[in-house]
């Protein structure tokens, strides 16, 4: 993995602090106070890099290859799980992983896009990106939850829909209207967490929730950059531009009220310390859960129709103005 | 494909290749005299092969906002109204076809590719709204090339789930909900209400599918399957209930609300 052009200055001065700690410990030799001034200076530069980021360093960030994918969060977070697959009318589908697992105690179904963590894996699981029998299978697990009560949890993390024959033969169209459809009207809680790329239709088949809530370095957009800076441009090269039209990051989606919550991440990104972001995710699930277990099911589902009822901006216009 | 344009007067066909007199198509609803080939139509000509005479009262006009503030969005959205006269993609309002009440949409392609918006979602998400409180049936007519409006990034796409929940709050009260796909169908407006429908139909040769044929050529780099996303390939794959050539729509679709009455 090549290091982003802009965290090279921070990754050299970790990559020195660490040899001249290798050194002090082979050498015997007292080096601390210079060992504690890099690190000062490490600390400041970690912050500036990182407060500044583009809205398509974001989405360089949300692509990390060492990224948690929803198999970590699903070790990270939650006391057990039993992985369930098929959907029990074509197959099983490795793009996306789903199953009861316990939350503190709690049976709660989780479903999620499995990305590989490399080449191989990545061919094994087609990049995240799920056929028809893969929504399938998540819409079978959600509605077993609804049926023993079980709360849903999504962790979203694919670029779109994939562009396939087989999965347009079999209605990948069709299945995602079915997922949309399907969880709006679920008579069970239900939290989504983007967790890395939010990307179009393939994302709301998953993300329709009572609460949304997307890490720090996450994206979530109709179309990705690079789509639109080659509709826009016809040039996929100008997709930071394009990112940032298309105000696909956390702080503008909460500002539009498409998201509840940011969860934050580790200075750096996610993939710096697995550890503390599994804690993050497992904390903001456990306020969410609370919440929601005390509300009514009528009364969750009538508000999560109108959250989406009210989404849209237009003017009225009388008759005459046109 | 678009028909080319040669000329004002003349239209090539995608079907034969021949060249077409305009008016020539507008006596014919827009089939090529030559093949049959069903070229686009405007929502206002779809209004008239489809409704009763006379029986169509339109919802009160909606603008669109420009809600990320997308560079030249409302310039896109005046030139598109003044060269269609419609406020955006979607003709909705109430109608009778063959003496039946209902509840039609129509989607035009010639707005901004038909793509769905603030506007066409919430137009047709009044549209079920109406139809449920008045009991009455809904016939949308989709036409919509990509499906997305990308200058409203994540409101469009949130369309999807607006109009989809409103299918099923409809579909809830045991009403019926008759989808005509016309060509093109595709991306978010085919993946939410247009595929809802509890009869399916669609029009010869219509592009029907999610991730747009040349993407799908891009992404695999493999020549794609003879007549890939047209009507016919979706009707052979079980997506769709049957194909109804447009001389023959009005009077199906027609047939379908007595049925349903
Ligand atoms: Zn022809």
């Amino acid at each position: 993995m090549q290091p982003f052009e802009w965290e090279k200055p921070l990754l050299e001065l970790e990559e020195r602090i660490s040899e001249l700690k290798q050194f002090c410990a082979r050498s015997k030799l007292d080096f601390s106070e210079e060992i504690a001034s890099l690190e000062r200076r490490a600390s400041t530069l970690r912050r500036e890099i990182y407060a500044s980021l583009t809205p398509y360093q974001r989405v360089l960030m949300a692509r990390h290859p060492k990224r948690p994918t929803t198999l970590d969060y699903i070790r990270m977070v939650f006391d057990d799980f039993l992985e369930m697959h098929g959907d029990r009318t074509f197959g099983d589908d490795a793009a996306i992983v789903g199953g009861i697992a316990l939350f503190e105690g709690q049976p709660v179904t989780v479903v999620g896009p499995q990305k590989g963590r490399d080449t191989r894996e990545n061919i094994a699981r087609n990049f995240g990106l799920p056929h028809p029998e893969g929504y399938r299978k998540a819409l079978r697990l959600m509605r077993q939850a609804e049926k023993f009560g079980r709360p849903v949890i999504t962790f979203i993390d694919l670029v779109g829909a994939h562009p396939g024959v087989e999965a347009e033969e079999r209605g990948q169209g069709l299945v995602i209207a079915e997922c949309i459809e399907a969880m709006s009207f679920l008579r069970t809680p239900i939290i989504a967490v983007i967790t890395g790329e939010g990307g179009s239709g393939g994302a709301l088949a998953l993300g329709v929730a009572d609460r949304i809530l997307m890490l720090e370095n996450a994206w979530y957009s109709v179309i990705s950059p690079e789509m639109c800076a080659s509709i826009l441009w016809r040039d996929s090269s100008r997709a930071a531009e394009a990112a940032e039209l298309l105000r696909l990051t956390p702080t503008d989606l909460l500002k539009y009220g498409i998201i509840d919550d940011v969860i934050t991440e580790p200075l750096g990104g996610a993939h710096r310390d697995q550890a503390f972001t599994g804690r993050q995710v497992k904390a903001f699930l456990r306020r969410y859960l609370a919440v929601l277990k005390k509300t009514k099911v009528e009364r969750l589902v009538e508000e999560r129709l109108a959250r989406f009822r009210r989404i849209g901006q237009f003017h009225e216009v009388k008759l005459a103005e046109i | 494909m678009p028909a080319h344009e040669t000329d004002g007067l003349w239209v090539r066909c995608d079907g034969c290749g021949k060249l077409v007199f305009k008016r020539e198509l507008e006596k014919t609803s827009f089939l090529c005299p030559a093949c049959g080939h069903h070229f686009r139509m405007g929502a206002p000509q779809r209004l008239a092969l489809l409704a009763d005479e006379g029986s169509f009262t339109p919802f009160p006009p909606l603008v669109s906002a420009n809600p990320l503030g997308f560079p030249g969005y409302e310039e896109r959205i005046r030139q598109a109204q003044e060269q269609t006269g419609l406020d955006d993609a979607a003709l909705v309002g109430r109608a009778a076809i063959g003496g039946s009440s209902c509840i039609l949409a129509i989607i035009d392609f010639s707005f901004m590719g038909g793509s769905m918006g603030s506007v066409v979602g919430e137009q047709l998400v009044r549209a079920f709204e109406k139809a449920a409180a008045e009991r009455l049936p809904v016939v949308a007519v989709s036409g919509g090339g990509g499906g997305a409006r990308m200058q409203e990034g994540i409101f469009s796409l949130m369309q999807m789930a607006k109009t989809a929940q409103a299918v099923g709050r409809h579909s809830r009260e045991g009403l019926l909900f008759v989808s005509i796909l016309t060509h093109p169908t595709m991306g978010g407006v085919y993946a939410s209400f247009a595929s809802l429908g509890d009869i399916i139909l669609a029009e010869p040769g219509a592009l029907i599918g999610f991730a747009g044929p040349r993407i799908v050529e891009e992404a695999t780099r493999q020549k794609l399957p003879e007549g890939f996303q047209t009507a016919e390939y979706a009707l052979e794959h079980g997506m769709i209930d049957a194909i109804v050539p447009r001389p023959q729509v009005a009077q199906c679709v027609g047939r379908l609300l007595l049925w349903h009455r």
